[in-house]
């Protein structure tokens, strides 16, 4: 009983008191050596990338890079944006209208990375299989992306991430 | 002995492995002398230190880049960009040189209280091996920056080896990789760098399995005879080391952050330039003694000789100080030598920092002469001519007074050594 035993009680409440101040100093010390390996702050500052989509014919497809990954950039042909607007939302398993994912609707901008275990989708090329819904296809488990690169078929969770990005001028997008 | 622990857990793991009774044993009751004073910290303190130094090596590591166009710029990367890499470039930094204050009074400790004596010669063997280790990872680790005394201490290190008769060019070009220090001493050093701390780590190991086979040394240099000499490590031990930790910290801390570089060199700021040579190039402080050493002696095999020898007498010191007391306290002669040889050692540091010439040089050979002389003339003579002080009885007779202690003398049965 601490009112019966005032030594005991105040020795407790030294040992509560130096384990918690040593704890927060371990706290306090081990934070520098995990925050060291978040990205250092010239990796963040190159976050930003600059594309002239002026280049890109109609139906053609370019790959930048964007803090490590490969970004899509598409200019799509009327068909596609037609049938990107066109398929109802019920049909989609993971819904989002295509004028959401491209206030342009004549250029895509997608970060190239499957949302299922992080490949890169095939349908950049003219030779590259592009899936049963005419957008993406990737390789590594079969994922089916639509024209507006939304998931169709196949594991992957959810659709192709679009980068924030902002026209710049008519002709350049930056984005992140 | 094993130990019935309450935890299931720990006894069902400590039955098939005894690592719980392992600890138990050696850091908990493990007896060690009651009269231990604070000059003991020191091992337990060195032990941390290089804890810090393999933690904050490893994070360095992560962001560092070994090639000589890159090396200068990923490590002010590290100060600039990675997230709190300047603290922990600083704690590395610094804590190379705490590392060997700390070791140096390891040393000085072992060296007054002759804790190198029978039976504790491999005990001190295996400490100058970690010194010998710990010199030549703190060397490559100070090249890694690649600034100007990175690179001109490494060349004028790795030339001492050109001093070896017949084969020397052919050892350096082998050190180097190469026909001048370049990418790739760059790169083995870094290599190096991260190895041997992990080798420092089993000799110490070594050294500690060494030190619990006959316990702790203490400053009446006498053997514990009984458990009325000894207490259990923890918690006696465990918070007095504890208590010394938080003020080494600090006193580290206001180096780290408040004077980091008071123990740097500027020039090492300065990108590596194979073709410029800074005027005055001074190792890091804990080389300066030996440096002395080396610079005293006018030939060049023979002040790289003297160089090592001054660390390799230390190896047979226990068998240059013959007297067969252990402790300083209870040779009155020894005492002054012992400081004169200390004394001597600071000047040495001193007269290494300065450039070799004028009355610094003739006080260089004459220190030098002094730190050898100490081992090789004043010991042994001492052994013979100096009559020691009567040892007390006991360690308890002692600190406790002639009456408790010799009650506890009496009443305790000598304890088995074994």
């Amino acid at each position: 009983m601490a009112d019966t035993h005032p030594e005991e009680s105040r020795r407790d409440f030294l040992h509560v008191a130096s384990a918690t101040m040593g704890a927060v100093g371990a706290v306090a010390v081990a934070w520098p050596f995990i925050h060291q390996l978040n990205p250092a702050a010239d990796t963040l500052a190159l976050s930003t990338t600059e594309v002239d989509v002026s280049l890109i014919e109609e139906g053609m497809s370019i790959t930048v890079m964007w803090r490590g990954k490969p970004v899509f950039v598409r200019h799509r042909t009327g068909a596609e944006i037609d049938e990107a607007e066109t398929t109802p939302l019920t049909d989609l398993p993971d819904p989002q209208s295509d004028a959401d994912r491209a206030p342009n609707p004549q250029y895509l901008v997608l970060v190239g990375v499957c949302t299922h275990l992080g490949c890169v989708p095939l349908g950049q090329k003219a030779t590259d299989p592009k899936g049963e819904y005419g957008g993406w296809f990737c390789p590594c488990h079969g994922s089916h992306y639509d024209t507006s690169g939304r998931i169709r078929k196949g594991p992957a969770p959810a659709n192709l991430d679009v980068p924030d990005y902002t026209f710049t001028s008519d002709t350049t997008i930056v984005i992140g | 002995m094993a130990k019935s622990f309450s935890n299931p857990v720990v006894r069902w793991i400590d039955h098939r492995l005894p690592i719980f009774t392992f600890m138990d044993h050696e850091l908990t009751e493990y007896p060690t002398p009651r009269n231990l004073s604070y000059w003991w910290n020191f091992g337990s303190l060195a032990g941390i230190t290089l804890v810090i130094m393999i933690v904050t090596g490893i994070s360095l590591a992560m962001h560092y880049t070994p090639h000589v166009d890159h090396a200068f710029a990923s490590v002010e990367r590290i100060m600039r960009d990675v997230n709190y890499g300047w603290l922990i470039r600083y704690i590395h930094m610094n804590g190379a040189s705490f590392f060997f204050i700390v070791v140096y009074i390891h040393m000085f400790r072992g060296l007054y209280y002759g804790s190198y004596k029978a039976p504790r010669e491999l005990l001190w063997i295996l400490g100058v091996v970690i010194l010998l280790l710990m010199m030549a990872t703190a060397f490559m680790g100070y090249v890694l920056p690649w600034g100007q005394m990175s690179f001109w201490g490494a060349t004028v290190i790795t030339n001492l080896f050109s001093a070896v008769p017949g084969v020397g060019d052919q050892i350096v070009t082998l050190l180097w990789g190469g026909f001048s220090v370049d990418n790739a001493t760059l790169n083995r050093f870094f290599a190096l760098h991260y190895l041997l701390p992990f080798v420092i780590v089993g000799i110490v190991v070594f050294h500690i399995v060494a030190l619990h086979r006959f316990g702790s040394n203490n400053p009446l240099g006498i053997d514990t005879r009984g458990p009325q000499d000894s207490i259990p490590f923890h918690p006696y031990y465990t918070v007095k080391d504890m208590f010394g930790l938080g003020v080494f910290l600090i006193i580290f801390s206001v180096f780290v952050f408040f004077y980091p570089n008071f123990l740097g060199h500027p020039d090492n700021y300065i990108p590596a330039d194979p073709l410029v040579t800074p005027a005055h190039i001074v190792p890091e402080w804990y080389f300066l003694p030996f440096y002395a050493i080396l610079r005293a002696v006018p030939d060049k095999l023979m002040g790289v000789l003297a160089m090592f020898g001054a660390i390799a007498v230390l190896f047979i010191l226990p068998w240059l100080d013959r007297s067969p007391v252990r402790s300083g306290q209870f040779r009155p002669i020894f005492r002054y030598f012992f400081w004169l040889f200390a004394a001597n050692c600071v000047l040495l540091g001193y007269l290494g920092a300065k450039p070799a010439e004028g009355t610094y040089v003739i006080l260089s050979r004459i220190a030098t002469i002094w730190y050898f002389a100490h081992f090789l003339i004043i010991l042994p003579l001492l052994s013979i001519f100096e009559t020691p002080r009567p040892l007390p009885r006991s360690i308890s007779r002692s600190v406790l007074g002639g009456g408790a202690g010799g009650m506890a003398a009496a009443t305790a049965a000598p304890r088995e050594k074994s």
